[in-house]
């Protein structure tokens, strides 16, 4: 299978072993993977920001990068909800089309397109928190979210973490509660922001939580800034690199 | 100025109480939590009670007509006010007419939202709010920090003090049990005398002309049977069209509000009684505009049951009163700019959009979204701040041009690694203040794959 690697801009600028993670991980489940020299963002930082109009032409940039493939992979579900929620205000040309519908955040490729159920070898000793980054949850509906009713299976990521040897998959107080990152909010907003994500953390730490995973590093980076700073006994690992691990 | 940050950093100094402010209201988000999961057909319901709404914003010219045909009928008689200041001089009229002096008042946001109690007050008449959160925050002089608990920012210790000042209760006396007591007899006083009776409206019903009036202790019903006259307020927006659509809307409110199965009196007043007099104010004050807005317009069908406000992360941190609005949190910060956009810029960015809110929201308003639209509206009427938006219109253009993006990014990452700490971690590195920056490796992944297949 052809797919597209979008690597959002913050992960390879700062955390290039989350993109070396999933790639690796798709070549290793059998995928010609490519990566598009030429990409840069999705255009989120600016839009969130209340600057669509900027973001516009790095929508036509992302649109162009990758206008031949199959599928659009990435690991950071919020990226992937603002290309699919977001890129409704430019002309909705066939190909504008087929890229919405087909950026898939790396779980819903891995499971609704490969169809896999487990990653054969992965093995992470350690007592995993799953952070629930709310785009991915309640944008892409990766997983069942604590305020909607009806039978909501665990998420996809949630499900194939599960089957990673020797991983102790934590339950945590608030199952899916932001950590307070929000993009500019994390700078406009900061006191409430980092107190988001004290709390956030707070929740791991009473419960024994080793390392704190989620779908968006984004998410990680700011959950991480904190950690070091107040020298928490915890570690950040995007998913990605958790499935990617090997040992079994 | 972002007045919300300012004053939600101010709120969270003291972090013992934000810690209680937060786990109070998670408390009853869990208590609606529990209710909403014994009703199989919860998501349905959130479903008809959307989809009856969005009818009635479609067809609100009509459904009013014909409510105020039937109330005017059933001997009723109706107001139209255009805006706050209408409003409160229809009021007003109404108790001068009647030769009113004291009137009860009980829970109603769209009072709050108008102002009507100062107005009174100037204008000679007693007012008080019979609620005993709302008289809380009425001997307090201060403004409600929630929709449908008023004084929930308040310990029951600073209600006890505030009892003993007003009401005389003993010193130290805290218990709720004997605090609720003194005020019902306290309030029971003014009941009995009152000329007149105040209340809000939950539900209009057009097709037999008759108000809802939902609440938990019965003091809006005991005013409004022991005065000769009432008067329910109410926004155009509150209207079902029909009686047999309440039985929907009764059982999303209490749930998603406290996790009531329904609140503890659900009164219906159709007709005044023998000999008294009943007035409806039908109130417009900014709704048919916020009605214009294909963007925000369904931020009408709120029925006020402030789940929102117990859900969002940021409000349990950062307190009511932080929003400086009459209806705080989520939907007051889709709200209210629509009333005033220059005021209230900061309020669509006081959000993570993380999306809680539209997934507890019984009417199902996509209310994160609509501040995604909001932020939009603001930088477009060039209200955000110059600094910020310079640098996401530099941001843009340097992300458009992958060469620019990669140059950027490398010197970016150079400086992080090479320069002092007091240099990275000084005042105006906002993120920095309380969080380490991300570390900044010598190789982007780009860098990194782009060696990797050249060799
Ligand atoms: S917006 Fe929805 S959740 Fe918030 S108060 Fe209104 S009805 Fe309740």
């Amino acid at each position: 299978m052809r797919v597209a690697l979008f690597i959002p801009c913050y992960i390879d600028q700062f955390y290039p072993q989350v993109g070396r993670a999933t790639l690796a991980l798709l070549e290793r489940l059998g995928c010609e993977v490519v990566y598009p020299l030429g990409q840069t963002c999705c255009g989120q930082p600016m839009a969130n920001a209340g600057c669509e109009r900027d973001a516009l032409q790095t929508y036509h940039h992302f649109v162009k990068t990758f206008s031949d493939f199959p599928y659009i992979v990435s690991p950071s579900g919020s990226c992937v909800y603002h290309v699919r929620q977001h890129y409704d205000v430019i002309d909705q040309t066939a190909v504008v089309q087929a890229i919405r519908a087909r950026t898939l955040e790396l779980s819903e490729f891995l499971i609704d397109v490969l169809g896999i159920q487990a990653i054969p070898g992965a093995r992470y000793p350690h007592r995993v928190g799953i952070h629930a980054s709310c785009h991915g949850l309640r944008g892409l509906r990766l997983g069942p979210s604590s305020e909607l009713r009806g039978s909501q299976p665990p998420s996809g990521i949630h499900r194939l973490l599960e089957q990673v040897a020797d991983i102790e998959i934590v339950t945590l107080d608030r199952s899916d509660e932001c950590c307070g990152f929000g993009g500019t909010f994390a700078v406009s907003e900061a006191s409430v922001s980092v107190k988001m994500g004290a709390d956030r953390l707070a929740d791991h730490l009473r419960n024994g939580v080793e390392v704190v995973t989620a779908s968006d590093m984004s998410c990680l980076m700011h959950l991480e800034g904190i950690i070091r700073r107040r020298n928490y006994p915890l570690r950040v690992a995007h998913y990605a690199e958790i499935l990617n691990t090997t040992g079994v | 100025m972002n007045q919300h940050a300012t004053k939600a950093k101010a709120f969270i100094q003291d972090e013992a109480r934000t810690n209680w402010h937060d786990e109070a209201l998670w408390f009853i988000r869990a208590k609606r939590d529990q209710a909403t999961a014994l009703v199989a057909e919860w998501e349905a319901l959130r479903e008809l009670a959307s989809g009856i709404k969005d009818h009635v914003l479609g067809n609100l010219d009509q459904y009013l007509e014909q409510f105020s045909e039937r109330a005017i009928a059933n001997g009723v008689q109706v107001h139209w006010a255009r805006d706050a200041r209408e409003h409160n001089q229809i009021v007003l009229g109404i108790l001068q007419q009647t030769n009113a002096t004291r009137l009860v008042k009980s829970k109603s946001m769209l009072t709050e939202e108008c102002g009507l109690s100062d107005y009174l007050v100037e204008n000679g008449v007693s007012v008080v709010d019979t609620d005993l959160g709302e008289r809380i925050i009425q001997l307090r002089e201060e403004p409600p920090s929630h929709i449908v608990l008023p004084a929930i920012h308040l310990k029951k210790e600073e209600v006890g003090e505030l009892f003993h000042e007003h009401l005389g209760t003993p010193a130290g006396l805290s218990d709720p049990t004997q605090l609720t007591e003194a005020a019902r007899h306290h309030l029971r006083d003014h009941l009995v005398g009152c000329d007149a009776a105040l209340t809000g409206v939950n539900f209009a019903i057009a097709e037999t002309g008759g108000v809802v009036v939902c609440t938990n202790e019965g003091n809006a019903d005991m005013g409004v049977h022991s005065a000769p006259v009432q008067i329910h307020c109410m926004g155009i927006e509150k209207i079902i069209p029909r009686a047999q659509d309440l039985g929907i809307f009764i059982r999303v409110l209490a749930r998603s509000a406290t996790g009531q199965p329904s609140t503890v009196y659900t009164a219906h007043h159709h007709r005044p009684r023998p000999g008294t007099q009943m007035h409806i104010v039908i109130v417009d004050n900014g709704r048919t505009e916020q009605l214009g807005r294909p963007d925000f317009r369904n931020s009408l069908k709120c029925i006020r049951c402030g789940a929102c406000m117990n859900t969002c992360p940021i409000y349990r941190r950062s307190g009511g009163h932080s929003y400086g609005t009459t209806v705080p949190g989520p939907i007051g910060s889709i709200l209210t700019p629509g009333f005033d956009l220059k005021q209230h810029a900061d309020l669509p960015f006081a959000s993570t959009l993380c999306g809680s809110c539209s997934d507890v929201c019984p009417v199902k308003i996509n209310i994160h979204e609509q501040l995604y639209q909001w932020r939009q509206a603001v930088v477009e009427a060039g209200l955000a701040d110059p600094a910020k938006v310079q640098t996401l219109n530099l941001s843009g253009a340097i992300l458009a041009k992958p060469w620019w993006y990669r140059i950027t990014g490398r010197l970016a990452r150079l400086a992080l690694r090479w320069a002092p700490r007091w240099l990275v971690y000084n005042r105006w590195n906002t993120w920095g203040q309380d969080r380490e920056l991300p570390p900044a490796p010598r190789e982007s992944f780009q860098d990194w794959y782009r060696k990797k297949h050249k060799a």
